[in-house]
This record gives C-alpha cells, sequence and structure tokens, in this order.
C-alpha cells in the first residue's frame, strides 16, 4: 500500500469518525447547556466560514459582516412579529440579504486594502445605527423576541438536541458549499485575484465581478447563520450589528488560520468555548477579546492553533535540551514565515 | 415623521453644527494624517478621543484649570500613542490584517478598562466659568463655549496647514510619505516621523474629547460611535487632505444637527447618506487626490 492511498484512508477515517462524534453528539453530552454550546458553535462556524471567503480566499477584510448577519436576523424577527410564517419570512430574510450584499459589494468594491475595511466597518455602523436609533421600526435596545422555532418536515425544533441537528445540518451544507468552492475554478480565480490581481485582469479575468460574486457567496452564508443565530436566541438586538461581534468572527477566522477549511471552525470553538467561560467568570469580555488579538499578532501572526503548536514546540525543545545537556534539533521556525494573507494596499 | 423648524432654532442649529464641525475636524485630521500620509488604518482613534475625555472629566474634577486640562490630556495621549506605535505598530508596517487587529484589540481594552475605571455612568464636565452663558447678537442668543470651539478648531486647521505645507517638518513628512525609500537616502528619519505624526494624531484626538465633553458628555461607546464619523469625514474629503477633513467635518455638522432635529430615528444614518454618495461618484473624495 502506498503512503498516499494511506494518508487518505486515515483522512477518511478521521472524517467519518467525526461525523459519527457530530452525529451521536446529544446522546454522549447529554446536558442541555453543552448541547446549546455546540449549536452555536454550529452556527458561528458557518458565520466564521462565509467570512473566511473573504478574508482568506479573497484577500477582501471586512469588518462589516455584523451587518448582514444582523439584516437577515431582523428581517425575518420582523416578519415573523408580523405574523408571516416562517417559510416566508426566511425566504424574504435571505433575498433582503443577499441584496445587502450587492450593495455592500457596489460600495466597498470601489476601494480594496484599508479602504475596502474602513467601507465595510462604515456600512456595518450604518445597519447598527438604524438597528439602534430607529426604535420606531426595530424596537431600538429592548430588541426584538422571536416566539417560535420553525418545524420543518413537521419536525420541531423546539428542544435543544433537535435545533442542534438543525444547525448540524446547515453546517454540513455550509461547508460542503465551501469545499466545492475551494475546488472550483472559481475559487481558484478568486485565489489569483487575491495573490496576482493585475495579473488575473491581464488574462482577461473580471477581478470586480469574481470579488463581487466572492461577497455574495459570503452574504449568503451569513445571512443563513444571521437566521439560524435568531431562532437559537429568540431574541435579536443591535448588540447583534455591533463592531465587536464582526471583530468577533473575524477573531475566529484569524485564530484558526485563514483560507483553510478547518481553520474558521476551530477559530468558531476556541472563541465560543472561551466567550462562555470568560464570561461564566468575569464580566470583561471585550478586554480578554483586545488581549488576544494583541497576542496573536505579536506572538503568532500565523494563528491561534499553529502558533501555539510551535511555541509548544519550542519550549518544549528548549527544555530537553536544558535537561539533556544535550541541543536538541532547532524548534522549527518555517510554520512562523507564513504571516497572514497580505492584504494589498 | 419630519419635524419642522423655525428660523430662530435653523440659527441656532446653525451655530452648533459649526461647533461640532470644528471638533470632528479636531478628531479627524489627525484620523486623516494616520490614515491618509501613514495608510495605518487607526481603529483607536475613537477610543484616542473617549480616553483623552475621560483624562478630561478627571483632571477637571481634580480641579486643574480647562485648557491646561486639554492640553494635558492631549499630551498623556500623544504619550500613549507614540509608545503603542514604535513598540508594536512599527513592527507591523505594511501588513493591513496585523494592524487592523492591534487597533482593534487596544480600542477594546480601552473601551474595557474606562468602563472599569470611570463606570457606565455619563459624565459631562462644565465649560470653563468664563464662557458659560452666550453672547447676545442682532437680537439672537449664542452659547459662548460652542464659538469657542469653533475658532480652536479654526486656529488648529491653520496652525496643521502650516506645519504641512509651509515648514521643513512638513516637507519632510510629505516626502517620507511620497517615497520613503528614497526619502530616507536623502537622509530623513522617516520611522521618527512617522512616529511624530502619529502622536500628533493621538493628542488631537484626546484634545478633541477634552473640548467635546462639555457638549456631548463622556459615555462607554462614545468611542465607536465618533471613529465612523472620523471615517466618514476622512472618505467625504479625501484620504490625507486637512481641506477635505475641515469641509467634510462640517458638513457632518450640519447633517447631524439638522437630521437630529428634523428626523431624530435617523439621524445617524443620514450621517453616512454623503459617504455613499461619494463613494458612487468621486471614489477619490472631494478633495482627494488620484493615487496612480
Amino acid at each position: 500500500m502506498s503512503s498516499e492511498t494511506v494518508s487518505g484512508w486515515r483522512r477518511s477515517a478521521a472524517i467519518a469518525v467525526a461525523l459519527v462524534l457530530l452525529g451521536t453528539l446529544p446522546l454522549w453530552v447529554g446536558n442541555t447547556y453543552y448541547i446549546n454550546i455546540a449549536s452555536q458553535i454550529l452556527l458561528f462556524a458557518v458565520f466564521a466560514l462565509a467570512l473566511n471567503v473573504l478574508v482568506g480566499y479573497a484577500g477582501l477584510v471586512s469588518l462589516g459582516h455584523a451587518g448582514l448577519f444582523a439584516i437577515a436576523g431582523y428581517t425575518a424577527a420582523l416578519l415573523l412579529q408580523m405574523g408571516y410564517g416562517h417559510l416566508a419570512a426566511n425566504s424574504a430574510a435571505v433575498v433582503v440579504t443577499l441584496a445587502a450584499s450587492a450593495i455592500f459589494a457596489v460600495l466597498a468594491l470601489r476601494s480594496t486594502g484599508i479602504g475596502f475595511l474602513m467601507i465595510t466597518l462604515a456600512l456595518g455602523q450604518i445597519v447598527w445605527g438604524i438597528a439602534y436609533r430607529w426604535a420606531s421600526l426595530t424596537g431600538g435596545d429592548n430588541g426584538i423576541n422571536v416566539t417560535t422555532r420553525p418545524a420543518p418536515f413537521g419536525l420541531s425544533l423546539a428542544s435543544a438536541p433537535s435545533f442542534y441537528f438543525a444547525c448540524l445540518v446547515v453546517f454540513l451544507l455550509a461547508l460542503g458549499s465551501m469545499i466545492l468552492f475551494v475546488r472550483s475554478p472559481f475559487g481558484a480565480s478568486l485565489r489569483g485575484t487575491r495573490d496576482q490581481a493585475r495579473r488575473m485582469t491581464a488574462l482577461g479575468y473580471d477581478v470586480w465581478l469574481i470579488r463581487f460574486a466572492a461577497i455574495i457567496f459570503s452574504g449568503f452564508w451569513t445571512g443563513i447563520s444571521g437566521l439560524l443565530f435568531i431562532y437559537y436566541n429568540q431574541f435579536i438586538s443591535p448588540q447583534v450589528a455591533a463592531l465587536t461581534a464582526s471583530a468577533e468572527v473575524l477573531l475566529m477566522v484569524i485564530s484558526g488560520g485563514t483560507a483553510t477549511l478547518l481553520g474558521p471552525i476551530a477559530g468558531a470553538v476556541i472563541v465560543v468555548v472561551m466567550k462562555n467561560v470568560v464570561s461564566a467568570y468575569i464580566e470583561r469580555w471585550n478586554l480578554v477579546l483586545g488581549v488576544i488579538f494583541i497576542v496573536i499578532i505579536t506572538f503568532m501572526p500565523e494563528g491561534l492553533i499553529p502558533g501555539t503548536v510551535r511555541l509548544w514546540r519550542w519550549s518544549w525543545s528548549t527544555l530537553n535540551s536544558r535537561w539533556n545537556g544535550t541541543p536538541e534539533k532547532p524548534a522549527q521556525e518555517d510554520a512562523s514565515k507564513e504571516p497572514m494573507p497580505k492584504v494589498p494596499t | 415623521m419630519m419635524q419642522q423648524i423655525t428660523s430662530a432654532q435653523a440659527v441656532i442649529l446653525a451655530i452648533n453644527s459649526f461647533a461640532l464641525g470644528g471638533l470632528l475636524f479636531l478628531l479627524s485630521a489627525g484620523f486623516s494624517l494616520i490614515f491618509g500620509l501613514m495608510r495605518i488604518p487607526n481603529l483607536m482613534h475613537g477610543a484616542f478621543f473617549m480616553l483623552g475625555a475621560y483624562f478630561g472629566v478627571s483632571l477637571l474634577d481634580w480641579g486643574v484649570n480647562f485648557w491646561v486640562t486639554a492640553l494635558l490630556s492631549g499630551l498623556a495621549m500623544a504619550v500613549i500613542g507614540g509608545i503603542i506605535e514604535r513598540f508594536l505598530l512599527r513592527r507591523l508596517e505594511g501588513q493591513v490584517l496585523p494592524q487592523v487587529l492591534l487597533t482593534l484589540g487596544f480600542a477594546f481594552i480601552i473601551a474595557d478598562v474606562c468602563l472599569m475605571i470611570w463606570t457606565g455612568d455619563p459624565w459631562q464636565p462644565s465649560p470653563p466659568q468664563n464662557l458659560r452663558g452666550a453672547v447676545q447678537a442682532m437680537g439672537m442668543f449664542f452659547p459662548l463655549y460652542r464659538l469657542v470651539v469653533l475658532a480652536v478648531a479654526v486656529a488648529v486647521a491653520i496652525a496643521l496647514w502650516i506645519l504641512v505645507d509651509w515648514t521643513r517638518l512638513g516637507a519632510m513628512i510629505r516626502a517620507g510619505v511620497d517615497d520613503p525609500a528614497i526619502a530616507r537616502v536623502c537622509g530623513i528619519k522617516v520611522s521618527q516621523l512617522f512616529t511624530i505624526v502619529f502622536c500628533l494624531g493621538a493628542a488631537l484626538a484626546a484634545f478633541a474629547g477634552v473640548m467635546g465633553a462639555p457638549f456631548l458628555s463622556v459615555y462607554p461607546g462614545l468611542d465607536f460611535e465618533m471613529l465612523p464619523l472620523a471615517l466618514i469625514v476622512v472618505i467625504l474629503g479625501g484620504t490625507g487632505s486637512l481641506l477635505g477633513a475641515l469641509v467634510g467635518s462640517f458638513i457632518l455638522g450640519f447633517l447631524y444637527n439638522f437630521g437630529q432635529a428634523m428626523f431624530p430615528d435617523l439621524a445617524y444614518v443620514i450621517l453616512f447618506l454623503p459617504m455613499l454618495l461619494i463613494l458612487v461618484l468621486r471614489p477619490q473624495g472631494l478633495f482627494g487626490r488620484v493615487v496612480p
């Protein structure tokens, strides 16, 4: 058996184990609290995967994605409040979110690099401003309650395990679409526009259109995760559209490692777990978030997981050489040579 | 939902608009220099404004003179900004994403520390004794303090214009921005200059914070309310253009005050409309250069 088939076999086995574990999670976790955290992780993983399309594969850093997330949530919540059904409210929310993504794209793509980031930040703040200040429409700081969860195909999602399975299905669909996207010619041309926009233009690709399509694709899954969120929380408030929310998702994408499929998922696990743990002990989540950002930038520019592995190996080999007196082989530095994707300025 | 306003109200609103415009200029001039000249997306600029305002609150509470307070607060922020730039931001030159994360991280930390120290209650220090009240002219009363804010802003604008366009330091800064490599060859210490610009921007933001505290009041969340405003001003006026920042600030000042009076629900959103228009019609901004 060649080594390639062995690693391929191992890979399939790992995926199968992961699927079985995810599929049976409510059975072996049991506790509702932890099942809910798992649902949270899955829905934020969808959000992080969506943002990663832009940050990782397109090299466009958006700080307004919480705005799109909130647009989906608010549209559905408002329509539900007016008495429309779940199907109508959700379809309308997706359409509105896609339209909003198109507007975001047209405006933000007037620029790349810092300009793109600043424009998306401003657009995100507009959404926050509407949610917070236009109280007669959105209820302002009081938010909107979502009283019921939908029952697709007659299956009620009211209980924690059933909602978890709904999140899992959506998550797997999102992941599948991401795998297809990364392998597709569209994904390849998007990476091309990130690395060599000029050459792509010279080769006859419409760089603007490729980026536009990427934003729409990202906006779609952002909207879907926004819908999951309002059904999970059964409540939406302007907090969802705040800059902190955009920053949190960006942290998920970056902490796991950008431009990978597993990175944003790992990032979602880290951030959601950490947020729940930290919030249980102290009120200072923003402070912790800020410190994590600075620590990542200063010590682990390649992302939390690869960075921790590198630091761990480094400290391990240093300790070993101290104790044994024999110099170990030098710590692996090559991981650190791959910094975050360079954003054209 | 539109509210009617009388002409007397309109005059008062116009004065308030000029005062807010002046304040926004103080805030965004530094942001424009840092963002436009150094290409650093400084997302802690709003946090500098808020922290400066809180410093002002405490210093005024201890009985320090108002103008001394404003200067001290600016000085303190120049030191803090200088340290962050010199030891952390400097190492990330040209890397946008890490710069964004670092400045955003500091913005969150500053916001949370402020919440810890000054609590969640709003503070509204009073303006200096001799500037309270109003002056009477043409049968109307004008709030004195706001006129003073406007005058200070205009003075700072003129000083900055002279600094950047007419002094040796300004020429060196412009050279360092246009072509850092050649400027270095000519013996200009570009990174040192950039630290100076960053300190200046931070100091102006904190100064603006103290000046604005008596009529905006200081409260948690002020930082991320002011940051987008500075952003809009810079997008409106064109990055790196001081004249653009001045004009943009006044446009925003008027939109905010008249919007607040006429469409209270949508006042915040109206602020962003000119930005959207400019992005569509003239992406380089009113006074911006087209970068090749």
